[in-house]
């Protein structure tokens, strides 16, 4: 690999420390910077540096397979080791590349949307988000992924309620997002304690190494695995427990809103596989019941219920959050059949929504930018009146129904896929069932914005007012990488094959 | 009764955590619930704190030559004392070889990181009370919820 020799070769030993410490540093830098460009500045290059960063690593782990990094050179299980594997290279690369694009569409937004006294300190929690996110992803150490996750778990909430400058519902959405989320936190931590009596570490793969032996282990790691999976429920929105998203993704600022939709739940998931799959293992009687009766029914559920409340929300955020949990659903139901094919598309799942909702979410932003939008009455006319960008929010919303050469296509396919081999025919008619419902949502708008002429103000036809440059150019990026997978998909597939049978350990 | 006993740390931390999560779900003032949500993660430190304990052991440090007598069956608790080179006097030195009973100290290490995490969620959640305060000029949820009640209607902010 020729960009390999361009990276220098202490970024490649240290980069899972640098990954994490860099934005931390930059954070506290930041938020005494001045207000103006030099905050925005600031963020632009740490992010930029975080992307290449995780896309070496991410080719260096191609290639040489699992790295461990001993944190302050204390080998493990004593010491916190950070894990780059199969699994976590395409999340780093993931969560890194979102918080640049969100960065870019976030000068023009911000300006509109923060006030300026707050802008460095956005920056400094947006920072904050992205540090915490990439540490959740990289620890291998169960307690410091519960730091890790109330790093950027705090810091979300402080995003979300900056949208009160906007929205003064913002406030409320956060403080039920705080609620919620440090239950979830501290459910996930009691599961950790309970682990930690069973196996006596606080190192995945020890604790995986000792519950093994242990065959599984008693009672307390039983009730260890349902804190753990409640808790993270909570935090990736498994359908009861998604009662924090809607309000949070819609009223949050249309920057954090892209960046949450694309990584923070996904972050969640990532420790559900993490934990499932790797800690523990379905092989357990009691995993497998989980994953059979827990994860696939409140998917199923979900993803049913979650698509039919979205057809009936009149703010288009609401709908598309909505529809975030529905595909939550998606993902867990391929957890949940545990097979290799399964838990790659469920992992393929994972990457190609944070790509679509991330994309979905920046046109809106940029709707909003430019006319206020947000319901779904105030379409009509888009297609006239920003055709750039409802060019983009179509490709992607057709993505995210699943029409044939989109990202969405390939990931519902690969997942039907794996549910029939299994013989799960139901599951099969309930994708194709949610995949109808999300052409009643989507289609709804599209058609308001392509078929209906341009509303008037005092006699005068909207004009055509397209969004910046720095708006257009992330999603369309967006856009074109979900008609590129839709295309040729192989990267990506090989990418969660790989990350699936190093879960289960068929690779 | 004696078995209650024997877990009465559990049973303290089960009261204390069902006491939380009640007050969090059923009160609707936003003080109350970060209240409850308080009482929450403190029983989880005390679980922690719990686990950490040995039964006659002693805190992981340093500790002067000494007797440490016997358990509740006649066991002596220590068979033999390790003597360090630390002055004149013999210390014993807790640690993996020693005979030295001590209680873990990890969980104590990991509850100090906890409740750092604890108070600045506490204190984003008051932060947010306040703004929430100014705004509708009230901490009840279901005034709130009556105040967006028509914003909700309409979908729009103004």
């Amino acid at each position: 690999m020729s960009f390999l020799d361009l990276v220098p070769d202490w970024l490649l030993i240290h980069g899972p420390a640098f990954l994490m410490a860099l934005p931390l540093i930059m954070a506290a830098v930041t938020a005494i910077l001045p207000n103006k460009r030099v905050a925005w500045t600031s963020t632009f290059i740490v992010t930029a540096i975080l992307t290449l960063t995780a896309f070496a690593i991410a080719i260096y782990n191609a290639e040489v397979g699992t790295t461990i990094y001993k944190m302050g050179g204390w080998a493990p299980p004593h010491g916190i080791s950070l894990v780059i594997d199969a699994l976590s290279a395409p999340l780093v690369l993931l969560i890194a590349l979102m918080g640049f694009i969100t960065v870019i569409y976030a000068m023009p937004a911000t300006v509109a949307e923060i006030k300026p006294n707050k802008r460095a300190p956005f920056y400094a929690a947006f920072l904050l988000c992205i540090a915490g996110l990439l540490g959740m992803v990289v620890s291998g150490d169960a307690f410091n992924v519960f730091v890790f996750l109330e790093v950027s778990s705090i810091s979300t909430y402080v995003l979300v309620a900056m949208g009160a400058a906007r929205d003064r519902r913002a406030l409320s959405a956060a403080y039920n997002y705080l609620i919620l989320g440090s239950i979830g936190a501290t459910f996930y931590v009691i599961g950790v304690g309970f682990l930690y009596m069973e196996t006596g570490t606080l190192n995945m793969a020890d604790m995986a190494r000792i519950l093994a032996d242990l065959d599984g282990g008693s009672r307390v790691a039983k009730v260890a695995f349902g804190f753990i999976v409640i808790g993270l429920g909570l935090k990736l929105a498994m359908f009861p427990l998604h009662a924090w998203l809607p309000g949070a993704y819609a009223y949050a600022p249309t920057p954090v809103t892209v960046f949450l939709a694309s990584t923070a739940t996904k972050a969640a998931l990532y420790l559900l596989l993490r934990f499932t799959f790797f800690v523990f293992d379905p092989s357990y009687t009691y995993v497998a019941d989980v994953l059979m009766f827990v994860l696939v029914g409140l998917g199923v559920v979900g993803m049913v219920f979650a698509s039919l409340q979205a057809i009936f929300q009149t703010d288009v955020r609401r709908m598309l959050a909505f529809s975030s949990v529905a595909q939550v659903g998606y993902m867990l139901l391929g957890i949940g059949i545990a097979t290799t094919a399964s838990v790659a598309a469920g992992y393929l799942h994972l990457l190609n929504h944070a790509i679509i909702k991330g994309g979905l979410f920046l046109a809106l932003g940029a709707m909003w930018y430019r006319f206020g939008i947000t319901r779904t009455e105030d379409f009509q006319g888009l297609g006239k009146t920003m055709p750039l960008t409802m060019g983009a929010f179509t490709v992607l919303g057709l993505s995210l129904i699943g029409i044939p050469f989109t990202a969405g296509f390939v990931s519902k396919l690969n997942l039907v896929y794996a549910a029939a081999d299994e013989g799960w025919w139901w599951a099969v008619g309930i994708i194709m069932l949610t995949s109808i419902l999300a052409l009643i949502y989507i289609g709804r708008v599209l058609l308001a914005a392509y078929f209906q002429s341009p509303p008037e103000i005092k006699g005068v036809v909207v004009a055509r007012n397209e969004a910046p440059l720095s708006m257009l150019l992330p999603m369309w990026g967006l856009a074109i990488a979900s008609i590129i997978i839709g295309i040729d998909a192989s990267a990506i597939v090989d990418a969660s094959t790989r990350a699936a049978e190093l879960l289960l350990g068929t690779g | 009764m004696f078995e209650w006993f024997s877990h009465f740390n559990y049973v303290v931390v089960i009261i204390l955590m069902m006491t939380g999560l009640y007050t969090v779900f059923a009160s609707r003032n936003l003080i109350k619930k970060l209240a409850g949500l308080s009482v929450f993660q403190t029983s989880v430190f005390l679980l922690y704190i719990t686990i950490g304990k040995v039964n006659g052991g002693q805190p992981p440090i340093l500790v002067k030559d000494k007797s440490y007598g016997t358990d509740d069956d006649g066991q002596a608790l220590l068979d033999g004392v390790v003597q360090v080179a630390a002055g004149n006097e013999s210390y014993i030195l807790p640690g993996p070889g020693s005979d030295v009973l001590y209680s873990n100290p990890l969980p104590h290490v990991l509850i100090l990181t906890a409740i750092v995490v604890g108070v600045a969620t506490l204190s984003i959640g008051l932060a947010l009370t306040v703004r929430i305060r100014e705004v509708y000029g009230t901490i009840e949820e279901d005034e709130i919820e009556s105040a967006d009640f028509v914003y909700n209607l309409e979908g729009t902010a103004d």
